[in-house]
């Protein structure tokens, strides 16, 4: 199989190419595509990429495939590529390439720390735990799930034009995680730092970020909850 | 919170209502207008004149026309700032951005002072 690889040095390239390495498959088997970037990382061992749980928990390999962001350690390559057809991969687009497919995350994870995303609650905590109905525990669900790893919102159109000053689809979900928890007690502060034109209100509801998140959570309706919120607040 | 001064209200909410009242209030007379073509449908100019010379219909194609700025603004503004920013153009994204900004304002006031002139003049 034919692997096309972003290669792109900053240090000493003037730009970036996409470089084909061939591949044997072993027979019978759909690997992931990582396992193939493996394989590829095996005939050049300078090709260069994150990973780390190989199990799409840890988030570290997101990265652009044939065209749609993903985590390679879950992605079978039968789910992306055509049989004969070449396995293309790129970095997750919008962000500055470091090496290869590592990109610099840093102004995401920028905007994953505006929405303080921490329990924040000034009353005196109980002797042992601050205690939550199931009921308000199911909030959170579709929420905490998120593993940051930059899928969603370096597939938003909103988050390339403005990355300094949009949130993005990522840290809004973290946003909304806190809003919709019943034991924090900074709803009106959260809200009244979400209500510029730029946070929140870039959202253009497209859903690219629902479409590739690998954990399947919606951040387009986690955002819909927010403006919702700050209506109410607000009017 | 990321702070602005170029937008309509200050306030994200503000300008999203806004764009979003606006755009009912646009829809309404669109309505009206397009209503009033198949109620009467071989309408002379003499008629079609006389429609908008009624004191209701002045009054809404006023708010129509504010409609039409406010909604005009909050798109033009959010145009400029998605795609005449310092990502796509560097150094003087902010040069481009205020006299685009500038252009639509300029653009904006003439149209609802020559509305007005249209609608409410003899
Ligand atoms: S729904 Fe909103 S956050 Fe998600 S991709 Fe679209 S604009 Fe971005
Ligand atoms: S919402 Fe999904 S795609 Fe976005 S960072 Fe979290 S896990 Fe990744
Ligand atoms: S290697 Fe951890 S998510 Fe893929």
């Amino acid at each position: 199989m034919l692997v096309s690889i972003y290669r792109y040095n900053p240090e000493t390239d003037l730009k970036p190419v996409m470089k084909d390495i061939e591949i044997d498959l072993p027979e019978g088997k759909d690997l992931m595509v990582l396992d193939v970037l493996e394989l590829a990382k095996q005939k050049d061992s300078s090709v260069a990429y994150r990973r780390s749980c190989r199990e799409g928990v840890c988030g570290s390999d997101g990265m652009n495939i044939n065209g749609t962001n993903g985590l390679a350690c879950i992605t079978p390559i039968s789910q992306v590529v055509k049989p004969g057809k070449k396995l293309v991969l790129r970095p997750l687009p919008g962000l500055p390439v470091i090496r290869d497919l590592v990109v610099d995350l840093s102004i995401f994870y920028k905007q994953f720390e505006k929405v303080k995303p921490f329990l924040i609650n000034d009353t005196t905590p109980p002797a042992i735990e601050r205690l939550q109905s199931p009921e308000d525990r199911a909030k959170l669900d579709g929420l905490y799930e998120c593993i940051l790893c930059a899928c969603c919102s370096t597939n938003c159109p909103s988050f390339w034009w403005n990355p300094d000053k949009f949130i993005g689809p990522a840290g809004l979900l973290q946003a909304y995680r806190f809003l919709a928890d019943t034991r924090d007690t900074a709803d009106a502060e959260r809200l009244a730092d979400l209500d510029d034109p730029f946070s929140v209100f870039r959202c253009r509801g497209i859903m690219n970020c629902v479409a590739v998140c690998p954990k399947g959570l919606n951040p387009t309706r986690a955002i819909g909850h927010i403006r919702s919120m700050l209506i109410q607040h607000g009017t | 919170m990321v702070t602005n001064a170029s937008n309509l209200g200050r306030s994200g909410l503000f300008d999203w209502l806004m764009q979003r009242f606006s755009a009912v209030i646009l829809g309404a007379y669109a309505l009206c207008i397009i209503g009033s073509f198949v109620v009467n449908p071989d309408m002379n100019h003499q008629e079609w004149k006389a429609v908008f010379e009624s004191n209701v219909m002045r009054i809404f194609s006023l708010i129509a026309l504010l409609a039409l700025c406010v909604h005009a603004w909050v798109g033009m503004w959010t145009i400029s700032t998605d795609y005449l920013t310092s990502l796509q153009l560097g150094e003087r994204a902010t040069f481009f951005r205020l006299l685009f900004q500038a252009g639509c304002a300029l653009i904006i006031c003439i149209y609802l002072i020559w509305g007005i002139q249209i609608f409410w003049g003899s």
